[in-house]
């Protein structure tokens, strides 16, 4: 067990040999000589322009506002996703009555909104949160529909023949059967959340650290942009960390005793 | 919602019903009537004018060929199969859709039990379905595991337990519904021998103290014989009753002593004549 855990603490650590061996190389080339300019900086600089951002709160402000954003909208599109999923697949003349206007709704690009969504909102977080959300509502309403539709028909037939109601079959027999494949979706969406809100915010919504970066473009300071972009970065890889945690905890158990094939 | 009192009188039925009712001269001890029923599916007859009483706290065992409609004869009283024509009524009133009372053991357990919760939690959902408090239902939930003999795996998921194991997990999530009826179809089918016989004798001795009617569909002939009170035998294409076997074998029964009764080897060469010529007009 506890070699096991050795080993797996080792296979984590060699993760951070590339990166590691990047940020030495970087700060070599910078201190030669070899690279400079007003686009890049040395990685020592960039890590001064962030513990500065840190400390004076700009970078925890645009951090807090990215992340309200992303999980408002997580939670809206992941809401009308599942509700959407869980009728599509219960219901097929219902899935083929939306077929087409969900195939023409969904290839938008959720950017493509930020206009009309300007009008009706203004700037700020609700609009932002109403693009993410439909940024985020596909992933979850496509495996949620596959999940529930190709449930175990055994299963639906135990519902009946209990005579469970509609409402007690949806979170007792439906949901439970196919969470751990939406949780899946969820993951997708929540990768996506973050992607459309930064981008949301460099293209015309005046928060967040999508607009930090811009700010930090436009006064020509490139250690802070990329300061910002990494830690971009590491905030994508801590939810995905948190979110694969929770999977494992959650669904564990139901993953391994197999939801029907 | 369907536990009508036995002695009530059907409040309506339809006319092709009361034309027949004189072969019901006393409804109240008929728990399941087939009246003259049909099953079409995609323009097929899966049955044809089929029409059976089964007694209250009869043990019936239906054999036939593949195709010959026992599990399709068993999902109309489960209400998962509607007629095409005729009736399937329920102490003398056609069944709407599936009833509470009425009980069904698939044979694939591992895909009927769900997965992600443990064998109390598996019972407590009939449990949940009669809408009985939370608190009365431990005392229900550990009462029906050690009626199946699971009262010590009642923390374990169906994934941990054996095929034996999980079938008696499906009978106990049964039997939480209080069914007056209990369908089962080819339940030991999937089983080894062994377990098979023990599982024969528990569900004797739970039919036996519960009092419930018992439509069980089988391939095996001797289990048939074993089990039953009245063996129907059905033909395929059309699936129709082709002959009934009344079983006069004294109860209780015993897996030895019963098997070796001249009337238990009588039936046996009976029914094996039967399935062979019934398997042989299927083949034409």
């Amino acid at each position: 067990m506890s070699a096991a855990a050795n080993r797996s603490v080792t296979n984590r650590a060699s993760g951070l040999v590339v990166p590691l061996v990047l940020i030495v190389v970087g700060e070599a080339a910078f201190r030669a000589g070899y690279l400079q300019g007003d686009v890049l900086a040395a990685p020592s600089r960039i890590f001064l322009a962030f513990i500065a951002a840190l400390r004076d709160g700009t970078l925890l402000a645009a951090t807090k506002d990215t992340m309200i954003t992303t999980f408002g909208g997580l939670a809206l599109g992941g809401l009308i996703g599942l509700a959407l999923g869980v009728m599509l697949g219960s219901f097929a003349r219902l899935d083929r009555l939306l077929a087409v206007p969900i195939e023409i709704a969904r290839p938008i690009p959720s950017v493509a909104l930020v206009p009309i969504a300007m009008v009706v909102a203004g700037f700020g977080y609700s609009m932002e949160i109403a693009i993410v959300g439909f940024a985020a509502a596909w992933p979850v309403l496509i495996t949620t529909r596959s999940a529930i539709a190709e449930i175990e028909p055994r299963l639906i037939e135990v519902a009946r023949v209990l005579r469970l109601g509609w409402i007690a079959t949806i979170f007792k027999i439906l949901l439970p059967a196919s969470l751990p494949r939406i949780f899946v979706g969820f993951r997708l969406a929540a990768g996506i959340a973050l992607i459309v809100s930064v981008t949301v915010e460099i293209a015309a919504n005046p928060i967040g650290l999508g607009h930090a970066i811009m700010m930090a473009q436009q006064s020509l300071q490139p250690a802070l942009m990329l300061a910002m972009l990494v830690w971009i970065g590491v905030v994508g890889f801590a939810m995905n960390g948190v979110l694969i945690f929770l999977q494992q905890r959650l669904f564990g158990r139901a993953a391994l005793a197999g939801d029907p094939p | 919602m369907n536990s009508i009192p036995a002695a009530t009188k059907p409040a309506k039925l339809p006319a092709s019903i009361v034309e027949g009712a004189d072969a019901r001269t006393r409804p109240a001890d008929i728990a399941i009537a087939f009246d003259h029923v049909d099953v079409e599916l995609g323009g097929r007859r899966i049955i044809d004018d089929l029409t059976l009483d089964i007694a209250a706290g009869e043990f019936v065992c239906v054999v036939g060929p593949s195709g010959s409609g026992k599990t399709t004869a068993l999902r109309l009283i489960a209400g998962l199969v509607k007629p095409s024509r005729g009736t399937v009524l329920f102490r003398g009133r056609p069944l709407e859709g599936s009833s509470r009372d009425i009980a069904v053991v698939f044979q694939d357990y591992s895909k009927a039990l769900l997965p992600w919760r443990t064998a109390a939690q598996n019972v407590s959902l009939a449990l949940e379905a009669r809408n009985l408090p939370a608190k009365e239902r431990p005392v229900l939930i550990a009462e029906l595991l050690a009626k199946v003999g699971l009262q010590d795996h009642a923390g374990k998921y169906p994934a941990e337990m054996s095929g034996g194991m999980q079938q008696r997990l499906q009978i106990a999530r049964c039997l939480a519904q209080k069914p007056a009826v209990l369908l089962m179809d080819e339940p030991f089918g999937a089983l080894d021998a062994m377990t098979r016989q023990s599982l024969q004798d528990e569900i004797l001795e739970i039919v036996r103290s519960s009092g419930a009617s018992v439509f069980f569909v089988t391939h095996d002939l001797e289990e048939a014989i074993y089990l039953g009170d009245r063996i129907i035998g059905l033909r395929s294409n059309p699936g129709r009753i082709g002959a009934t076997f009344q079983v006069d074998l004294p109860r209780p029964r015993d897996q030895l002593s019963t098997r070796e009764q001249p009337e238990f080897l009588r039936l046996r060469r009976e029914l094996f004549d039967f399935i062979k010529d019934a398997e042989h007009e299927r083949g034409r």
